[in-house]
């Protein structure tokens, strides 16, 4: 698989503040690549060097195999976090302005306005000012006129704050859809419960240093600890726990369930397969619940900060 | 469409749709224009209304001399005994008394008379009446010494220097007024529009910030040219809107005079009682005539090609610096404490045009502020009427373009950064430092 996005060893400093230091990701074309890590870490600096708003101190960026360079600003469709539109110019107006900022003729930009318009229902909307539209209302419009250009690469940064779950949904859809059609994504949150299911490959960021960067089946393979949620229905549950106890390594753990059942959590060492504990358990009552432990990317990112400190 | 074009042509559009550009640009001539109507009326009527004023000549000298005009109409009390005639004026409200006492002679006599009046009386009125009174005492003494007036008429010189510059052409006294007059005016209209359209820039570089529609835009377009486009297109605006204040100025003067009929005359009459109190009807026209000329005589073309480069310079250089400051702010309260860099060389330059301009226009006080960028356009502008050598405008103008262009520069490397920057008050060291960025 080709990359679209090559960021390569790219470093930036304001004054004494050290923003990025080496950081390199690659994203390749047609995924959907989370940029993750908490505030301040240094992703949007990153999206900002990306699209051409920041010049890096150090380092390389590539899209489509190109140094970074003035024409490829119509290839981009970003989605800042600190978003807003002209609060007195009317919604179609200030739509087709933006759209011809990106190189779209007159007469194109409107032609595609309708139909994304006409997707969201607003067409009602061309002669309204954003004053007088929800902030919720004024985002369907940012988003419109991010991907109206049909950019190869698309960066949202946190692209649901602000969204009711409604529209979030909405947004979700649509962004899947432009995949489909061969966009390729970035996500940049810090709230890394809420991508992490679209993601294909992600970063994680912390300090202005990347910390991990790869698939997430593979991170999420890579931090899985061999440990399985276990719940059986037994008659005598503390002699049973006893027993488990002296073979494997347990936890007792908590989750919800209808019955009342031993719930503990055992980590493999190895040397025992997931069926061999399966068939020994079975063996000692009724098991109800099994299932491996996949940690979330919140605990890896915990995890891997520890590692590297 | 190229993104500059378009961005200066949304500019345009957002600074003439706003309602107070509309309002301003149609009620400013009519406030100025209803403003020098009042002016002209009411000095009319000042002027119409002619004051009594009697007079209690014991002498019998005068009598025939005070002849009804315009200004004065003279009542004579001289029958009456001078009390009663003080409480007749008093009672009657008449403007004063003029009391001409019966002395030995006339050397007393000049020094005897006395005006009686409750308010101060209008020096052109006592100016008028000691010219009569002064000249009627003089032909008694001639006559007294034996002498012929008609010989004496005759003899009489009069001197007028004429003023004439070094290339023939003839000026006159009141040219130099004219020409401060023309200045003063050009230079303070000009600091106005620096400041009125500068603050449009930096206002609708705050209204992006606070939008935060900046980062939106800024991913499509390099700051620059952001900053380009918004600085032009706020020019054209300016440029329109004073086009239409011209026109609207000229449709609306002549709408006000032909409703009011105030015609040719009666505007002069009012310079008249305005500037030229103490001299006779002839004397006055000529001077009109003489300062209708000056005008004319005026390098007109000059002025109004100066005046348009000097203001595009003066504002490009001052815009760049609203700009710079709208972009360090989040909002309009926090640019005042910016304010100074651009509000002290303007109120500067005022001053040195209205000070030393106009004492000597060629000084070394003047000549430097004329050369210095951040006054130039308003202190040169003040001193052109007056003739200034073409070298010394080509250096301030090239001085001037040097420094728009490096202020630009740096108003660039301010609002490249500070259009990102929330939340913080920055300080001046902070603005100094974003530069280095």
């Amino acid at each position: 698989m080709t990359n679209l996005l090559e960021v390569k060893q790219v470093s930036k400093q304001f004054g004494t503040f050290t923003a990025l230091q080496d950081v390199s990701i690659s994203v390749p074309k047609g995924s959907i690549f989370g940029l993750l890590g908490p505030n301040g870490a240094g992703k949007t600096t990153l999206i900002r060097i990306v699209n051409q708003i920041t010049m890096p101190d150090q380092g390389d960026v590539f899209l489509d195999n190109d140094i970074l360079n003035p024409n490829h600003i119509k290839d981009i469709g970003y989605l800042p976090e600190e978003r807003g539109l002209y609060k007195t110019m009317k919604v179609g107006e200030q739509a087709l302005y933006l759209a011809q900022l990106k190189g779209l003729s007159k007469t194109e930009a409107k032609e595609r306005l309708k139909y994304w318009f006409d997707k969201f229902e607003i067409t009602h909307w061309w002669n309204k000012k954003i004053q007088e539209l929800s902030k919720g209302m004024a985002q369907k419009v940012q988003f419109i006129v991010t991907v109206l250009h049909r950019p190869k690469l698309l960066i949202f940064d946190e692209p649901f704050s602000g969204f009711d779950p409604i529209s979030a949904n909405i947004i979700k859809d649509e962004i899947l859809q432009l995949r489909e059609e061969g966009a390729t994504v970035i996500f940049s949150t810090h709230r890394m419960e809420s991508v992490e299911e679209l993601c294909d490959r992600i970063a994680l960021i912390n300090k202005s240093k990347k910390i991990l960067e790869g698939k997430v089946s593979d991170i999420k393979r890579a931090y899985k600890s061999n440990t399985f949620e276990v719940g059986i229905l037994a008659e005598d549950t503390a002699r049973l726990y006893a027993t488990i106890q002296d073979k494997f390594n347990v936890e007792p753990a908590d989750f919800k369930a209808i019955d009342d059942q031993l719930k503990m959590k055992i980590t493999l060492d190895g040397t025992t397969s997931s069926n061999e504990l399966l068939q020994y358990l079975s063996g000692n009552g009724q098991v109800v619940r099994f299932n491996e432990v996949i940690p979330g990317i919140n605990e890896i990112f915990i995890k891997s900060i520890e590692e590297h400190e | 469409m190229s993104n500059l074009k378009l961005i200066i042509k949304r500019e345009f559009i957002a600074r003439v749709r706003n309602k107070t550009f509309v309002v301003m640009t149609f009620l400013s001539p009519l406030i100025v224009v209803a403003m020098v109507s009042l002016v002209v009326w009411l000095a009319t009527l000042n002027n119409d209304e002619a004051r009594k004023i009697a007079f209690f000549d014991e002498t019998g000298l005068f009598v025939s001399d005070f002849e009804d005009s315009d200004a004065i109409d003279y009542i004579n009390y001289s029958h009456l005994p001078l009390n009663d005639a003080k409480d007749s004026v008093v009672i009657k409200e008449l403007y004063g008394l003029l009391y001409i006492p019966k002395k030995q002679t006339n050397e007393e006599l000049a020094g005897a008379i006395q005006f009686y009046a409750d308010e101060a009386p209008n020096i052109s009125i006592l100016n008028d009446l000691e010219n009569i009174m002064s000249d009627r005492l003089t032909h008694h003494n001639f006559e007294e010494k034996g002498l012929d007036l008609e010989v004496i008429e005759k003899a009489k010189a009069n001197v007028n220097i004429q003023i004439e510059n070094f290339y023939g052409e003839k000026t006159s006294k009141m040219s130099s007024y004219i020409k401060m007059i023309f200045g003063g005016a050009a230079g303070y209209f000009l600091m106005m529009l620096i400041i009125i359209y500068g603050n449009m820039v930096m206002r609708s570089v705050i209204e992006e910030k606070s939008n935060r529609i900046i980062e939106i835009i800024i991913s499509s377009v390099k700051p620059m040219q952001l900053m380009m486009g918004k600085i032009l297109g706020t020019s054209f605006a300016g440029i329109f809107q004073f086009v239409l204040w011209v026109i609207l100025g000229g449709v609306f003067l002549t709408v006000v005079s032909m409703v009011l009929g105030l015609d040719q005359p009666q505007i002069a009459g009012v310079d008249q009682t305005l500037t030229f109190e103490e001299g006779g009807q002839e004397e006055i026209k000529l001077l009109l005539q003489e300062s209708l000329q000056d005008i004319f005589k005026l390098p007109i073309g000059t002025l109004i090609l100066s005046f348009f480069i000097y203001f595009i310079g003066g504002y490009f250089l001052y815009s760049s610096i609203y700009a710079a400051i709208g972009a360090a702010v989040d909002n309009e309260t926090d640019s005042q404490q910016f304010m100074l860099p651009i509000i002290l060389p303007l109120i500067l330059a005022i001053y040195v045009g209205f000070f030393s301009v106009i004492e000597n226009p060629h000084g070394t006080v003047a000549t430097i502020f004329s050369m210095i960028p951040l006054t130039s356009p308003i202190v040169m502008l003040m001193r052109i009427p007056f003739g200034v050598p073409w070298w010394e405008v080509v250096i301030s103008i090239v001085l001037l373009v040097g420094s728009i262009v490096f202020l630009i520069w740096l108003a660039g490397r301010i609002y490249r950064v500070g259009i990102l920057m929330y939340g913080k008050k920055p300080t001046y060291k902070e603005l100094l430092k974003w530069m280095k960025y």
